[in-house]
């Protein structure tokens, strides 16, 4: 871990100019993935810009009935707040579903939404990795792949996000505000992460100069809320294969995969589908996979996790 | 509608190197390129930084001036000889490193001390001593639940930090309604402690002494 | 004191040793007061190092760039091949401690950085550039193990090749036959305390505060790396946090913290980085074991064929799988093979039940095909099957044999009549249920032991042995042992431990640990309780100890006033008489497993754990119970998830930390049970008792391969047993 400057920001626009002044400073607030890698020195910031007492750790209800959720909650808060479980119990499914209660405790919305790969070839910096160091190639293509994206892959790069949270943000819709000392952008969810592309390391949308500043959620759409996550040991393990699905009031379904691409697998055009022929959804949501012999398991038990879901909530219907 | 590619580089451009792997001279083909010696080093001649910190420790108040890249972890144990809290992988991965920051259970590993300014923390020091230990401690010791005993603070921080969630009426992965209150039953106990590994084994007896614990000592924490 | 067979004693009053008693170290456990290696606090200045870890697999070090590590902030010294003498190979391992120019595995030791803080020797430690000419190695086991040559005999590597009658024509012509490949996969350790050294030199004596098991081959070992005689190295290890066999000698910890020491002249700690431990240090290697039964109609077996083949560096022991096939069940006509392949991966050393775990995980599937083929029960064929006189020495009984009884017993407590010997034939919701057996079998070898046992002034009793405590709980199980032999507590006992100046054990390992340290604790005793004899002009016959009190004549005084004048000490150390040999020794187990397994997403659950144990007498049943617990849990690891990945390009494990190497977390834990069978083995010491640690491990792991396949009717021979390997065979069905 290089040295590094730390301040404690006073409030958003503190820490954006903050953050103008020194075009590698990088902003923390829980910290529980940028500790880990400065560890590694796969991040290597020589100022962090600490956010977490700026104010952005409200849940607010808009009056238009949307939620405004601050970057610097915490996983935990977030999970356990009343209107998240009374109105997107698939976010709170799925953040409950993710690491530790400790890590849950510490982990905010800005954080869980940017961290990065758990590709061991990422993590390991003997090893060539497009994503930490463009250009030197992927050694986890033709290496270990188990875990790794089936989907949405390119030849650069074929790492899995691991977020939970994000998954269900993108069932739902959510929205992402960003600030920068010139101005506010909301971007969907949707269209917050660069899927298969030949720059890895460029892993979403936000400029250098822009802090998350919340997540809006849209009013609750209602229905049947599951997150399913499927994984080698029973709990504190990232998703072989995730699942957020919401079947509505109208009897329409929607869902978001986990697991099986660099970002929340959502393909809305086939989800009318998924009440159907999940068959052909798959078909369809997995056309142009390229998956390895190690992973493509995940296509089948994509396949399976979905056919779980329906049948529990036809049983739940009945 | 997706956007274009942004003409700036986003700030997580790749990080200067800091590889170790020199040129390979005479690789074969087979191996990925490794032309991670063509990137710049990293100069690491650079000072550290140092940042005064006040904290409160088991009910003691403490002023240092540290290294910004001290963990809290690093702050106990190796400035403050506050050992009985441990380094089992240093990457959040296991829990061994769990205490209680204002009251709620974190992994000291993953977090700086210049993070905890003001804030109270509580080690498994601070719960009980030998001579007169925690009624959750003294249950551990009756249960037997532990065999090495390295990640035995981080499961009774941890134990201490997930009651207290319990109580709250924070639900879990394994909690079956989410708007009723938490029942805390075998289950519930297992789900939550699930951040702390315990290679030699001992979960049966961990889960037995808290749940000792949490049906006699329900007041006391 | 040489012992060959314990007749009635103190013990049998199970007074102390046999009964359930808290720890006597537990206080300082729970109150986070146990010191670990890197917590020892001396009056001394302290460096901190850094170890760093090749970036190849295999090949040599072309040059090595310190200069901007050496210029960092806090920087006192890096100590490479370069400028420190040839670091030499102990006894135990192959591989060096420090690399270079030679580069023999993947995250060997090249360095040790050298500074004042810990965050400085970490950054220095990054900044270190150290050049590699890759060189091509071997890292398929698979593609070696046809060509692979029979491994030799020698220390820690058993006969590669028994044989019995006419195995190939018994073979040929049994009615049923399995013949079948497994296999495992390579496994870590993964401990709770990576490894860790505090060293510091006075003079020419070595001071080092680690987690080594066997303090004895440590300092062996420590010795032979630095090229210092043993005399002068000063190992001490009072507190390990888990080993499980990778801490069995000094690793690259000691050996760099040591150097380190020695070049800069003060204290240095160092505790490797856990990312680097899987293939830093060592693991238990993977085997390809085949497998061939041959029964007759009524389940006798008439053929055991067992063949395997593991793989590691040159040098490097073989994991002998086939090692319990020859004690476990009758047939008079056998083969056993052994075999090891040259791979250039980490080095491969023991973990828990060496050969024996991954030799039962392959093993006991096979008799359960043989029992599905035979339409015979499971637990039924075992019993048949068993024998009391050793497999492939049928004139040598075992000194004391349980197995039928452990699987009867555990049948019966299990519900096993509740099965259904049809696979997949049970459902509750989407949950396909399965229940599987398994029998267990781990060598119970004793070894010489020594301890000091010293009547203080004030009454107290200090018994001091070179012997460890990872976890098993030696320090209660000696106070249990001093307690009974002077009529007094635990609690009045002080039990010091692993300092290699305390008379020598011969450490924690090999399931050896409890029966050897209790022995030679009890030989102290014997011996302190003659000198007392002597203090008091009577013969020993004429003693007894009870309540704190020395009986004499009818008289009884105070245990205390006999040292008040000064403490009186004895030493002594247990052997074994040749005799003993006349016995094959044993422990035996079995293993009952309920499972769930999802039926679209194959998830695989664990519902109920049976361990019935047969280890002679349970010296602490509290501390026992827990080990066998502990087993349990690490054999549904292996079944279901533990896996170190070779990149067979690239040649190193991948998977190298704690999230990538999964191991089981509380949420995979089911209810789970141990009944000991109580019956003392008066051949395995004074304490009639043998180890549990190891036997918990063992067949526990097939128990839960045998419930998944009754479950799903799919049957998986590769470890670890993970849903898509489910998935992919569930097509079929």
């Amino acid at each position: 871990m290089r040295p590094f400057n730390f301040i404690t920001a006073e409030s958003p626009q503190h820490a954006l100019s903050l953050v103008a002044e020194n075009k590698n400073a990088k902003f923390i607030a829980g910290g529980t993935n940028l500790l880990d890698l400065m560890k590694l020195e796969i991040e290597a910031p020589p100022l962090l810009v600490d956010i977490s007492k700026t104010g952005l750790d409200k849940i607010e209800k808009r009056e238009d009935g949307r939620i405004a959720i601050g970057t610097s909650v915490t996983n935990s808060a977030l999970a356990a707040d009343m209107n998240i479980r009374r109105g997107y119990p698939v976010l709170s499914r799925a953040l409950l579903a993710g690491a530790s209660g400790q890590l849950r405790n510490k982990a905010t919305t800005g954080g869980n939404l940017l961290q990065r790969t758990r590709c061991p070839y990422f993590y390991d910096t003997a090893q060539a990795c497009n994503k930490r160091l463009p250009g030197s190639g992927c050694s986890a293509k033709g290496g270990f792949s188990r875990l790794l994206a089936v989907i949405d892959v390119s030849d650069a790069c074929i790492a899995s996000f691991p977020s939970d949270m994000a998954v269900a943000l993108r069932v739902l819709d959510a929205e992402i505000e960003l600030c920068s000392l010139t101005g506010t952008r909301i971007i969907p969810i949707r269209d917050f992460y660069h899927g298969a592309t030949t720059q890895p390391h460029i892993e979403t949308v936000i400029r250098r100069d822009e802090l998350i500043t919340r997540i809006i959620l849209p009013r609750p759409i209602g229905g049947s809320h599951f997150y399913e996550k499927v994984r080698d040991r029973a709990s504190y393990a990232f998703a072989l294969v995730s699942a957020a699905m919401v079947f509505l009031p109208d009897g329409s379904a929607r869902v978001a995969l986990g697991g099986v691409a660099p970002k929340p697998w959502r393909v809305e055009s086939a989800e009318q589908l998924l009440t159907t022929d999940i068959d052909e959804y798959v078909r369809i949501a997995f056309s142009g996979a390229s998956s390895t012999h190690e992973n493509q398991f995940k296509i089948p038990l994509a396949k399976q996790i979905l056919t779980t879901l329906i049948n529990e909530h036809k049983e739940a219907m009945a | 509608m997706r956007s274009d590619q942004p003409a700036n580089p986003s700030r997580r451009d790749f990080v200067k190197s800091t590889s170790t792997a020199g040129i390979a001279a005479g690789v074969s083909t087979q191996f990925p390129s490794t032309a991670l010696a063509k990137s710049s080093l990293p100069d690491v001649r650079e000072k550290a930084f140092t940042q005064q910190v006040t904290l409160t420790i088991n009910s003691r108040k403490h002023t240092l001036g540290i290294d910004t890249r001290t963990t809290l972890l690093d702050l106990l144990r190796e400035k403050l000889a506050l050992t009985g809290t441990k380094k089992g992988c240093d990457h959040g991965q296991c829990g061994a490193c769990t205490v209680l920051v204002n009251g709620t259970r974190i992994n000291a590993c993953l977090s700086l001390a210049v993070m905890h300014d003001s804030d109270e923390i509580r080690t498994v020091e601070g719960l009980g001593t030998p001579d007169n230990l925690h009624a959750l401690q003294d249950g551990f010791v009756e249960h037997d639940s532990y065999q090495c005993g390295y990640c035995t603070s981080g499961q009774l921080c941890s134990a201490i930090g997930m009651l207290s969630e319990a109580r709250k009426g924070m639900p879990s992965h394994v909690t079956p309604d989410l708007i009723i209150p938490v029942t805390l039953n075998r289950d519930e106990i297992k789900e939550r402690m699930s951040g702390n590994l315990c290679r030699c084994g001992a979960y049966q007896n961990i889960c037995n002494a808290i749940e000792d614990y949490a049906e006699r000592d329900r007041e006391t924490v | 004191m040489i012992f060959d067979k314990a007749s009635e004693n103190v013990f049998d009053q199970q007074r102390v040793v046999g009964k359930p008693q808290r720890r006597i170290d537990g206080p300082l456990k729970v109150s986070g007061s146990a010191t670990y290696a890197y917590e020892q606090q001396l009056n001394q200045k302290l460096a901190y190092g850094y170890i760093v870890g090749a970036q190849i697999a295999f090949g040599k070090i072309s040059g090595i760039d310190d200069r901007k590590a050496r210029s960092a902030e806090g920087v006192i010294d890096i100590i490479t091949y370069q400028n420190v003498p040839e670091v030499g190979t102990g006894a135990f391992l192959s591989a060096k401690a420090l690399g270079g120019p030679q580069i023999q595995h993947y995250h060997q030791a090249v360095a040790i950085v050298v500074a004042t803080t810990f965050e400085q020797a970490r950054a220095a430690a990054a900044a270190l550039v150290v050049h590699y000419k890759r060189e091509n190695g071997q890292y398929s086991l698979e593609s070696l193990a046809a060509s692979a040559p029979l491994s030799k005999s020698g220390a820690f590597r058993p006969e590669p090749v028994t044989s019995l009658g006419d195995f190939e024509s018994a073979f040929h012509r049994a009615a049923f036959k399995v013949d079948e490949t497994y296999t495992t996969p390579d496994q870590s350790h993964a401990m709770m305390e990576p490894h860790a050294t505090l060293a510091y030199w006075e003079n020419d004596l070595l001071h080092c505060w680690t987690g080594v098991q066997q303090l004895n081959w440590g300092v062996r070992d420590l010795a032979l790396a630095l090229g210092v005689p043993k005399e002068k190295i000063r190992m001490r290890a009072p507190f390990i946090g888990g080993s499980f066999g990778v801490k069995g000698t000094v690793m690259s910890d000691t050996v760099l913290a040591a150097l380190a020491a020695q070049k800069t002249g003060l204290a240095v700690k160092v505790t490797l980085q856990r990312p680097l431990v899987a293939n830093n240090t060592a693991h238990r290697p993977a085997t390809i074991q085949r497998v061939q039964l041959g029964a007759n109609p009524d389940g006798k077996l008439i053929a055991i064929g067992h063949k395997s083949v593991s793989g590691n560096i040159p040098g490097g022991r073989p994991e002998a799988a086939v090692l319990s096939t020859r004690y476990l069940y009758h047939a008079d006509n056998r083969l056993t093979e052994l075999k090891l392949a040259e791979l250039n991966l980490p080095e491969g050393s023991a973990m828990r039940a060496p050969g024996e775990a991954p030799g039962q995980m392959a093993l006991e599937i096979a008799m359960d095909e043989l029992a599905e083929k035979l339409g015979i029960d499971p637990v039924e064929l075992r019993i048949i099957n068993d024998t009391q006189f050793s497999p492939e020495h049928p004139d040598k009984p075992f000194s004391k044999r349980n197995l039928a009884r452990c699987l009867k017993r555990g049948a019966e407590t299990f519900g096993w009549e509740h099965r259904s010997a049809q696979p997949r034939s049970q459902k509750t919701g989407r949950w396909l249920k399965g229940m599987g057996v398994s029998s267990a079998i781990r060598g119970a070898p004793v070894m010489p032991s020594a301890a000091r046992v010293t009547l203080q002034s004030d009454g107290r009793l200090n018994v001091k042995t070179d012997m460890t405590d990872i976890g098993t709980g030696t320090y209660t199980i000696l106070a249990q042992t001093a307690a009974d032999m002077f009529g007094l507590t635990t609690a009045d006992i002080d039990v010091q431990l692993g300092d290699s100046a305390f008379p020598e054990s011969p450490g924690s390992g090999g399931q050896w640990g409890a029966a050897s340290s209790t022995a030679g604790v009890y030989a102290a005793c014997v011996a302190l309780q003659e000198k007392l004899a002597d203090e008091m002009g009577v013969s020993l016959n004429d003693l007894s100890f009870s309540n704190g009190q020395i009986v004499v004549n009818g008289k009884s005084i105070a245990l205390q006033s006999l040292a008040l004048e000064g403490e009186i000490s004895a030493e002594a150390k247990m052997e074994y008489a040749e005799s003993r040999k006349q016995f094959e020794h044993q422990t035996f187990g079995a293993h009952f497993v309920e499972v769930a397994v999802n039926e679209l997403s194959f998830e695989v659950r664990v519902k109920r754990m049976l361990a019935v144990c047969d280890a002679g007498r349970i010296i602490n049943p509290k501390a026992a119970e827990n080990q066998v617990l502990g087993g349990m849990v690490m054999g549904l690891g292996a079944a279901l998830m533990e896996e170190l990945v070779v990149d067979e390009r690239l040649g190193f494990f991948v998977n190298h930390d704690l999230a990538g190497y999964e191991i089981p977390v509380h949420a995979d834990i089911p209810e789970q049970k141990v009944i000991f069978i109580d019956d003392v083995d008066e051949y395995a010491g004074p304490l009639k008792a043998k180890g549990v640690g190891e036997l918990g491990l063992t067949g526990v792991a097939p128990a839960i391969a045998n419930a998944i396949y009754n479950a799903t009717g799919i049957r998986v021979r590769d470890y670890p047993i993970t849903l898509d390997k489910l998935l992919a065979s569930s097509n079929s069905i």
